[in-house]
């Protein structure tokens, strides 16, 4: 069936058992809105240096939103941002693919647990779910760095 | 099944042909997002093709006859809208684009007037907090631009409007009040009476916002005593990309234009122009010809199986739609419970289920309903909640749909279980 290759179990799994949800102390808040449906989610972001720390959130959506929450927690805390930055940018290139990225091993070395809403990108109403608080974690990380800048300008 | 007051929902179907459309995989469509927009019968279809086949020409501009033909068909569909809302008179319907633009207008024309009519600083406006988007912003901006204060009527936890401290909402300073005859998400019909009677009683102005109403009811202007009436043709059978604004002669005579530009004019000089008069004050540039001749051949089909029978038949539909979903365990109702004073749109929460969850599993089946805020935020924040589910009917909706959406319901249930 169809729906299987959106709910795929990692993602159910993710939803029913979030990581690293909750917030917690950050260098950067921001809360971010999907306004033809109504997700929302606010995420804080914590950097020591050029590492990330932590990537807290609190929120409110469908499975996919908040299990890509979850997926974004387990993938990029710990990781330096350079790196991070990478990640997010083929996670993005995925979900914008309209179903037509079959991941590979190269892909699910990054991404991990992420690839497994490759079959969410044919959806686009739900390509905007999935991609909320990648966007959110962009947006808080462009703001930590630059108020990290005018504290030290 | 046998419930009285049910229309012969397979010979009407037969005039729908998109219901026959099989998605996922040979499944039937159960079209159950009447209230974003309703599906359009083969006699609209073929007034617009007609129309674009045979006589498709600018309308008041032509000598030839073509254009004697598109204009004569334009404001003929003009001629049944009056009738189908009870209009005094033909010249009190405007055509525009959608409900939104409508309601857009009437806040431009309020903003602009002269006394006694203009909405400025020290005056004030009322909505509630149950209207769609459409007949919120509106108003904010109007509220903005003039300083005028912007109120609202809450909602009680039942789903309807609380109008306990009406004569503290609405005042003397009160320029106009706007507000939903049928909520879009919550189903509520309002009281009309008691909020005409409070507004005429200060004076101010009654803006009725009836894009739920008009396709599930009999609308009768006169018998609403509003001044504006709003709605959309696009829910009511008719193509998308127009709407109407009734409103009352005096008022659209007295009135200053909004938009300006052809159509809308008696004489241009360089220096000053002078209007023609209502409607067509209100209506610049080329209108939406095809759709208003379309609009025109909805309501000739609503009216010829009757607003009246069309309102008992959702009546049963929607009666029989609260008693089954009310079966569905971890199911809340958000709006009234009952089918009293409600209209066929039907809100619900699924336990922890979000409603695009809930959305996407019933689509899977063929089961199309709408998630989201449906662009009534402020009903979701007042409940509490993210977003509903909601399932819409018409004319053409049947108990075996209902019971399509429950059984669908249940197989989400045990999809995210
Ligand atoms: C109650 C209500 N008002 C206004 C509108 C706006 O209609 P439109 O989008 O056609 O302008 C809608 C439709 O969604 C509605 O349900």
């Amino acid at each position: 069936m169809k729906l299987d290759s959106m709910y795929q179990e990692v993602i159910l799994d993710h939803y029913k058992h979030p990581h690293g949800r909750g917030l917690r102390d950050g260098d950067a808040e921001v809360h971010h809105t999907n306004p033809t449906c109504g997700d929302e989610i606010t995420l804080r972001v914590k950097l020591n240096g050029s590492t990330i720390t932590d990537v807290s959130y609190e929120g409110q959506g469908c499975s996919i939103s908040q299990a890509s929450a979850s997926v974004l927690n387990d993938l990029l805390v710990g990781k330096e941002l350079a790196e991070a930055q990478k990640v997010q940018e083929l996670f993005l290139e995925l979900m914008q693919s309209k179903g037509k990225i079959e991941p590979d091993d190269a892909m699910e070395e990054v991404l991990e647990d992420a690839v497994a809403f490759a079959g969410v990108s044919k959806y686009p109403a739900r390509v905007k779910c999935a991609l909320l608080s990648w966007m959110a974690w962009k947006d808080a990380t462009a703001q930590a760095l630059a108020d990290r800048e005018t504290e030290t300008a | 099944m046998n419930m009285p007051g049910l229309l012969d929902t397979e010979a009407i179907r037969k005039d729908f042909p998109i219901l026959d459309r099989l998605v996922h995989d040979g499944k039937k469509v159960v079209y159950l997002d009447n209230a974003a927009t309703s599906q359009k019968p083969r006699q609209v279809l073929d007034a617009l093709s007609d129309y674009y086949e045979r006589y498709n020409s600018n309308v008041h501009r032509g000598v030839h006859v073509l254009a004697e033909e598109a204009t004569a068909a334009y404001e003929s569909a003009r001629d049944k809208i009056a009738e189908f809302i009870n209009a005094p008179s033909r010249d009190e319907v405007i055509f525009t684009k959608n409900a939104s633009e409508s309601l857009n207008l009437v806040a431009n024309m309020l903003g602009f007037a002269d006394e006694p009519y203009r909405v400025e600083r020290g005056t004030e406006i009322v909505i509630t907090e149950m209207e769609h988007h459409s007949n919120i912003v509106p108003w904010q901006l109007l509220s903005q631009r003039t300083g005028a204060k912007l109120k609202w009527f809450g909602l009680t936890d039942e789903g309807r409007l609380d109008l306990s401290t009406i004569d503290e909402v609405i005042t003397e300073k009160t320029k106009v009040v706007s507000f939903v005859l049928v909520s879009n998400i919550l189903g509520t019909v309002n009281p009309v009476e008691a909020i005409v009677r409070r507004a005429q009683e200060v004076g101010a102005l009654v803006v009725v916002d009836a894009s739920q109403a008009a396709p599930h009811m009999p609308l009768d202007v006169q018998a609403l005593q509003a001044d504006f009436v709003a709605f959309t043709g696009h829910k009511m059978c008719g193509p998308t990309g127009i709407g109407v604004l009734w409103g009352r002669q005096e008022l659209l005579e007295d009135l200053p234009p909004f938009l300006g530009g052809g159509e809308m004019i008696e004489t241009v000089s360089m220096h000053s122009s002078t209007y023609a008069p209502a409607p067509h004050k209100f209506e610049a540039g080329t209108p939406p010809i095809a759709q208003a001749i379309g609009l025109g051949a909805a309501v000739d089909y609503l009216a010829s199986i009757g607003m009246e029978n069309i309102a008992a038949h959702e009546h049963v539909i929607t009666g029989y739609a609260l008693e089954r979903l009310a079966s569905v365990p971890d199911l809340r109702i958000v709006g009234p419970v009952t089918a009293e004073d409600r209209g066929a749109a039907i809100s619900f929460t699924l336990g922890d289920i979000h409603p695009h969850d809930v959305g996407q599993v019933l689509d899977e089946q063929g089961i199309a309903v709408r998630v989201g805020h449906h662009c009534a935020r402020p009903v979701c924040l007042r409940y509490g909640i993210p977003a509903t589910t909601r399932a819409s009917f018409y004319l053409y909706s049947t108990p075996s749909e209902v019971d399509a959406l429950v059984e669908g319901l249940e197989h989400v249930q045990n999809f995210f279980g």
